[in-house]
């Protein structure tokens, strides 16, 4: 009873705060949404459609969302999800199977992970620079390998494109009077996953917590005997092994290979992160945080979508609006905290 | 006097060696493959004006934009510590304002220029204003405060230009873009000139460079002399903006149309590499401007060295990472650390072995 009483005394942490705000804020959002544009927003397919669309990107973000706690950065991550989509593509349809497509796509991120993470922590170079060359690495062997978009012709992929989970339940009936139930892709499944394990690796694993030691202070987390560069390292290997998934499920989802695949998937990671409560400078950070960041973000396209601003550039400018809220509303906070912890 | 020598030649480079040796180690490999690549000829424009032409000439003009983005992005660097990632963005949006302005007018004449390229600066350091209040007032990371100019600074061009890509055509634009009548150099190349120029003048003048360097290394050590790092962050942003005009009028002259989607794309990583290139600490403090120079110069060396080889214009990028990774280890502290441990430990066993000889 007793410990139970000082549980509740404690007062939120900042990680804690920042992610209760997004996940209000996107509820409201969602709620307003719902009663103001009804239409598409009161079915329950909707938010599987945007987790359709966005699987690969929560599974990006999960990644960025370590390498960020542990005070890093790693912008490669949507280039390689580019270039595993095209080599599996490429693989797929030179008569590879399946299951060794997937060792490939796992692979070529782990690589691109071990690489990046050894010459940032090991060799000690900026790690903007370091994901910068893994990025421009990563884009332009995309176009060695193919110019031309590709398609995947193989056949057991296709069954595996198509198996989609139907959740009877949910579903709506259509106007022309046929009962459609929800479909849940299974990359989907992947990235649920993949936020659960991300979530129980930082908040119960040795290294989880290491993730956070380092990013809130490298000093201290050396002081207290936490291998700081096998830990930097780990945190960009774990990144890149994500971004390999994140290719699997993207090619899962579209079904083909382009150069321009998950163009600019790395800024709109980082802003997930951002909104999610992720701070750029390390330590804090939560990645159910990061999901309800990446599902707001796509509520405020869709909202503006339905809500009949049809004009290319509406959408971006109001994520920009958006992202420039949150983030002032989060340095207001945090601030606002610091100055009260220094009073008392 | 040769210990002098010596002191100057250990000192004197300093930041600048990794650059200077990456540009040798270009130019060598250049020579090797193809000694025409250095030729350097007059020939005639269009115009009929007799110009400079060869790949030397395209490095320099072609490294212009970069150049002038790399002078600002060092001071953002330097002072706050972190990177301005809206600088293409806010390029498109400066560009934007100029073309809007020079086409409000019947003619394109000499005034509505200059007119135009008032407009542009104010806007790109209204922008950069906006950055800066972020970054200096709020305290947030540039790069994260950035980051939303970057998300829908594009856009806000595309709105500016009503949804087209409209095109200029004026003799005037077309001489920023290319060539003055009579001047064999490109004209982006004396742009350049002249805004290194300025940068040189201001920190002649003012104590800009002093001030910057101290507010990076330590904000509240700078504010505890009495140096307004607010004020100097919120100047550094505004002094971005300035050199975002400067380019991203450059690059409409040079294709005379502006185009929100590819003017100037991408750019703000080269900017960020060239001032890493050119030595400078991402995480802010003590800069050299000359460095970052010679870093966007490097770049495209490298770039043009490639398209001289025929590489097609979309795998530049994964020769470009393999050299720039090369730059860096070549640059990272701890193999540097080894690198200085082996040299001494080669002085110290020559040291023994002529002493041994002097017994």
């Amino acid at each position: 009873m007793k410990t139970d009483k000082n549980l509740r005394r404690e007062p939120l942490t900042d990680t804690q705060l920042l992610m209760m705000i997004t996940i209000i804020i996107f509820l409201a959002m969602y709620f307003l949404a719902m009663a103001l544009l009804g239409g598409g927003f009161l079915h329950a397919q909707q938010i599987f459609d945007m987790l359709n669309d966005n699987a690969s990107l929560i599974i990006v973000s999960c990644g960025l969302t370590i390498v960020m706690i542990g005070g890093g950065i790693d912008i490669s991550v949507g280039a390689v999800t580019s270039l595993v989509v095209m080599s599996c593509v490429l693989f797929l349809n030179g008569g590879g199977n399946i299951f060794t497509s997937i060792l490939l796509a796992l692979g070529i991120g782990l690589a691109f992970g071990l690489v990046q993470g050894f010459l940032i922590s090991y060799l000690e170079i900026q790690p903007f620079i370091v994901t910068l060359a893994g990025m421009f690495f990563a884009r332009g062997m995309t176009t060695i390998l193919s110019v031309n978009p590709q398609k995947a012709e193989h056949e057991g992929f296709k069954a595996l494109r198509e198996m989609k989970i139907e959740i009877p339940f949910l579903g709506y009936t259509a106007k022309n009077g046929n009962f459609v139930p929800a479909r849940v892709e299974l990359g989907v499944i992947v990235a649920l996953v993949c936020v659960v394990l991300v979530f129980l690796l930082l908040r119960f694993l040795r290294l989880g917590r290491g993730f956070y030691a380092i990013g809130g202070n490298q000093q201290s987390a050396l002081m207290l005997g936490i291998n700081v560069k096998r830990t930097r390292f780990l945190s960009y290997v774990l990144s890149g092994l994500l971004s390999g998934i994140s290719g699997y499920v993207f090619m899962m989802h579209t079904g083909a290979g382009n150069a321009t695949n998950a163009a600019g998937m790395e800024m709109n990671a980082i802003a997930s992160s951002i909104i999610g409560g992720t701070l750029l400078t390390g330590g804090v950070g939560n990645v159910f945080g990061t999901f309800f960041g990446t599902m707001t973000l796509t509520t405020i396209k869709k909202i503006v979508v339905s809500s009949g601003l049809n004009d290319p550039w509406w959408q971006s400018i109001t994520t920009g609006g958006m992202l420039c809220f949150f983030i002032l509303l989060q340095s207001v906070v945090l601030s606002r905290r610091s100055k009260k912890k220094k009073a008392e | 006097m040769n210990n002098k020598i010596r002191s100057t030649f250990k000192g004197g480079l300093g930041q600048l060696t990794i650059p200077l040796i990456a540009i040798a180690i270009l130019f060598l490999f250049n020579l090797i493959r193809d000694p025409g690549f250095f030729s350097i000829e007059i020939t005639y424009n269009n115009d009929g004006n007799a110009v400079l032409a060869g790949n030397l000439i395209s490095v320099i003009n072609g490294a212009s934009e970069l150049a002038v983005l790399a002078m600002g992005m060092t001071l953002v660097t330097a002072a706050c510590g972190g990177q301005d990632i809206s600088v293409g963005a806010a390029a498109a949006i400066a560009g934007s304002a100029f073309v809007k302005v020079l086409k409000s007018g019947s003619a394109i004449t000499g005034g509505t220029v200059i007119l135009a390229f008032l407009c542009a600066c104010i806007v790109a350091m209204l922008f950069a204003s906006f950055n800066g209040t972020l970054v200096a007032v709020f305290r947030i990371q540039p790069m994260i405060a950035t980051l939303i100019l970057y998300t829908c600074g594009r856009s806000i061009a595309y709105w500016i230009n009503g949804g087209a890509t409209p095109t200029v055509d004026s003799p005037i634009i077309r001489a920023i873009g290319s060539f003055i009548p009579g001047v064999p150099i490109p004209t982006p190349v004396l742009i350049v000139v002249a805004v290194t120029i300025l940068f040189m003048l201001i920190f002649h003048f003012t104590s800009l460079e002093l001030f910057t360097q101290s507010v990076g290394i330590n904000g509240s050590a700078a504010r505890l002399n009495g140096i307004n790092s607010t004020l100097i962050k919120l100047l550094s942003f505004i002094i971005l903006g300035f050199c975002v005009a400067v380019a991203g009028i450059i690059g409409v002259s040079r294709l005379e149309l502006i185009n929100h989607e590819t003017l100037l794309l991408d750019v703000e990583m080269d900017a960020i590499l060239a001032v890493a290139i050119g030595g400078n600490n991402l995480g802010g403090g003590k800069f050299k401007i000359v460095g970052s120079i010679i870093g966007a110069y490097v770049i495209q060396i490298l770039t043009i060295t490639l398209y001289a080889m025929k590489v097609s214009s979309t795998d530049v990028k994964a020769y470009k990472a393999i050299v720039i990774v090369l730059l860096v280890v070549i640059g990272s502290p701890v193999i540097k650390a080894k690198f200085a441990k082996l040299m001494s430990q080669l002085k110290s066993n020559k040291q023994r072995v002529s002493m041994k000889g002097a017994e």
